[in-house]
Parts: structure tokens; sequence; C-alpha cells
């Protein structure tokens, strides 16, 4: 039987932050890659980011942030994972972050990090390196 | 078995991973689904279609809420399109459902096309029996409102929304025969818009002239709703009601429509299998791409590519 499963992905927005474009954006590059995007909605608490994940079974969640709360909002997510043994789903952050947040965050669970001007060809490569479908 | 187990107690991580299996055609997966075959049939599936932009996720929210609020446990399976060049897919349903993502009554799943054959997919129809066996007393399915869709939901469903919008006009009179036939109950959407007399009067005229289907039984209603507004909801789901009270209260219709839901379960089940297995072989042989060679530099035509193939797997003559 057909062993290839297509990497399903969460792309989230928690926080107050409205400015979405650049999720879109990258929601379809993940979609013209082949991949699954479930899309949040904007205001997304950790708690609704999590039970989207499990719900939808996604190999990886990316979060969006630009408006600053990212040192709250992005270890919750990992925190919570782990709560409901669900630590296998990869996270990933993108948006504006401070230079010194970015090895915070990594050390607090974040894969990885991407910031504004990195190119899109780039994201998506990482994730087909680093994220594999689940029983893969 | 344990997975059988969980699911048949709600567990949302083992529903989520057996509907993922099901979609990736884990061989497991599929004697999962044999398992639970006996406990389903409690959940009272509801289909809702329509053209793109209705708002068929708004209206599935609201439905959600006033379910909710009767203590009904719900099941929605949003089914957006798979991009055909991609293979990827965009499931931005979830989006209107946001205010329901924390209710642990309420299982939200987002589903692709996976495009391959059309229509709603046999994952898709084997998700529906996941949610029904987890315990949900609705399930709600809402598709892309495109193509053959309309008219296989309804084979799935046990009442079928055609939701439209006013002013679609000519729209109304160019609607495939198929939706008309296959719909239980029309909802016009977004009813504060203008002309929503005149696609009240159409959808009735045709209703009207297609009498031989509801004589003897189900005359489809013409809802109007706000969906945003939470307007006409309670009476839309009063309607699905009914339509569930008429469909029980005849038992020769009820062993007809098992029947026909046996038989279509059944027919799909089987071509979707054969063309899996047959595709499975003759990609990982080379044989597909041979094939497809020899038509191009015309040494065969397609006709008998195919026939060649395809008796040579079923190990009989094609006639």
């Amino acid at each position: 039987m057909n062993k290839e499963r297509r990497i399903r992905v969460l792309v989230a927005k928690p926080g107050l932050d409205g400015h979405d474009r650049g999720a879109r954006i990258i929601a379809r590059a993940y979609r013209d890659a082949g991949f699954e995007v479930v899309y949040s909605g904007l205001h997304q608490t950790p708690e609704e980011v999590v039970q989207a994940a499990i719900q939808e079974d996604v190999d990886m969640i990316g979060l969006s942030s630009l408006a600053g709360a990212h040192m709250y909002l992005f270890p919750r997510v990992v925190e919570l994972l782990k709560e409901k043994n669900a630590d296998d789903i990869v996270v990933c952050g993108g948006g504006i972050f401070p230079e010194e947040d970015i090895p915070k965050l990594k050390n607090a669970g974040i894969k990885e990090v991407f910031t504004p001007g990195t190119p899109l060809t780039e994201i998506v490569n990482w994730v087909k390196e680093n994220v594999k479908p689940r029983g893969l | 078995m344990e997975i059988v187990q969980k699911i048949k107690t709600g567990d949302i991580r083992a529903v989520a991973r057996l509907i993922r299996d099901i979609d990736d055609n884990i061989p497991e997966a599929r004697e999962v689904l044999k398992e639970l075959y006996s406990a389903t049939g409690n959940a009272y599936v509801i289909g809702v279609t329509g053209a793109p932009g209705v708002g068929k996720s708004t209206l599935v929210d609201q439905m959600v809420t006033h379910l909710r609020k009767s203590g009904k446990t719900v099941g929605v399976l949003a089914v957006d399109p798979t991009s055909p060049f991609s293979g990827g897919a965009i499931l931005g349903d979830r989006v209107r459902m946001q205010r329901h993502s924390m209710d642990e009554g309420v299982f939200i799943r987002s589903m692709a096309t996976r495009g391959a054959f059309g229509g709603l997919t046999q994952s898709t129809r084997s998700a529906i029996d996941v949610l029904d066996a987890m315990g949900k007393d609705y399930v709600i399915v809402e598709t892309v409102g495109v193509g053959q869709d309309e008219v296989d939901i309804v084979r799935s469903s046990d009442t079928t929304l055609i939701v439209l919008v006013p002013g679609m006009g000519d729209d109304v009179q160019a609607l495939k025969a198929g939706i008309l036939e296959v719909g239980d109950i029309f909802v016009i959407n977004k009813s504060d818009r203008e002309g929503v007399d005149k696609t009240v009067g159409d959808i009735r005229l045709m209703i009207e002239m297609d009498e031989k289907r509801y004589k003897d039984g189900w005359k489809p209603p013409i809802l109007t709703t706000q969906a945003a507004f939470d307007k006409g909801i309670r009476e839309l789901l009063d309607e699905i009601e009914k339509h569930h009270l008429y469909l029980s209260s005849n038992k020769t219709m009820l062993s007809k429509l098992r029947y026909e839901k046996a038989k279509s379960d059944l027919s799909e089940m089987i071509k979707d299998r054969i063309a899996k297995e047959i595709f499975i072989d003759i990609t990982s042989s080379g044989e597909f791409e041979e094939a497809i060679k020899s038509i191009v530099d015309k040494q065969i035509d397609p006709y008998t590519a195919c026939d060649t193939i395809v008796s040579a797997k079923l190990k009989s003559n094609i006639r």
C-alpha cells in the first residue's frame, strides 16, 4: 500500500496580533509545496492552538507573531503539547522577534524561528528536511 | 483492539490519528474500521453543500452553537479542495468555527478532497463513520460546492442542505439538475441581500416542476437565514428535526434508505479499492509509465493499453 503521507501543518496566530498577511502567504507557500495547511484564524489562545493541532493531527505548528507576545505564547504552546502527550508535533515560529529572544525561544522548545525577509523556499525546504509526517 | 475502545470512549487523539491514517491509506486503519462498523448508525448526519462563499461554514458554526445548547454533541467535517497542481490544500473552514475549539462536545476536522476520484472521497465517508462510532449525536459534513460533491453527499447524509444566496438569478436556472434532486432542505443565506424573493420563487418553481419526487413524501422546504446574525437557525434545525421524524416514521422508507446506503457504500468502496490496487501496482512496476510512453509514441491506443492492464490485473478477459 502507498506509504506516502502528506505533511499536515497548522498555521496559527496566537494572541492579540491582528496582522495575518504573513501567515496567509506562508500558508499558500506550504500548499504549493504539497502540504495540507489548516489555518486557525486570528486571536487564538495557546489552549485553542493545541486543541486544533490535536484534532487535526498535524505534524507541525507554525506560530505567527508580530506583536511581541511571543515569549509567553510560544513556550506556552510547547508546554501544553507536552501536557497532552503531543510533543511529537514540531513547533516553529515566524514573525518579528528581537535577536536576543531567538535563542531563548529555541531553548523553550521552538525548533526554528523565521524572521522577515527569509525566502519562502528556504522555509519550505526547512520543513521538508525537519518535519517528517507522523509514523515515518 | 485498544484503539477501538479509545475511539468509542471519545479519545480525541485516537480519533484524529485514525482519520489521518484512513486518509493516508494505512492498511491497519482499515482493520480498525472493520471493527468500528458495528458501532456506527447512531449519529444523525447532516450534509451541507453549496457554492463557495454562500456562508456554509458560518451556518455550520451557528448550527453547532444551537445544537450544543440543546445538549447534543457534534462532529464536523469541513472539506476543502486539494490543489490539482501541488497536491496541497488550504483548509480554512475552521476559522469560522473558532468559538467551539475548546468545547469537548465538538470535534472539528478539516479534510482535503485529495482529488483523485472526485466527489466525496472514501476517506470522508469513513471519517463520518469514525465520528459516529466516537459517539457524536450529530455529524455535519460541509463540502466544497462544485462538481460531483453535491450528489455524492446525499448518499452519506440523512438530511442534505443546499445553501444558496439571493441574486443567483440565472444561476439558479443553470443549477445542475442533480442538486435539486438531492436537496432535502434549501437554505437561502445572506437573506438581507437583494433578490431573495425572486430566488425563493425560482427554487419553488423548480421544486413544483419535479413533483414526482415529493408527491408521496417529503417536499423540500425553502428557508431563509442570515447565519452571520444568527437568524433563522432555530427554524432550520426544526426543519431538520421534521425531516428526521419523516424518515424514521416510515418502515418501508427506512429499509429502502438502509439498502441504498449499503449499496452506495459497497459500490464506492469496491471502485476505490480496485482503482487504488491497480494504480499502486502499475506505478511501482513501471508498467504505467511504459504504457503512457507507448501511447505517446503511437505504438498502442489507450483503449488497448487499458484493457491489457486491467485484464492482467483482474486475471480475466474484458469484453
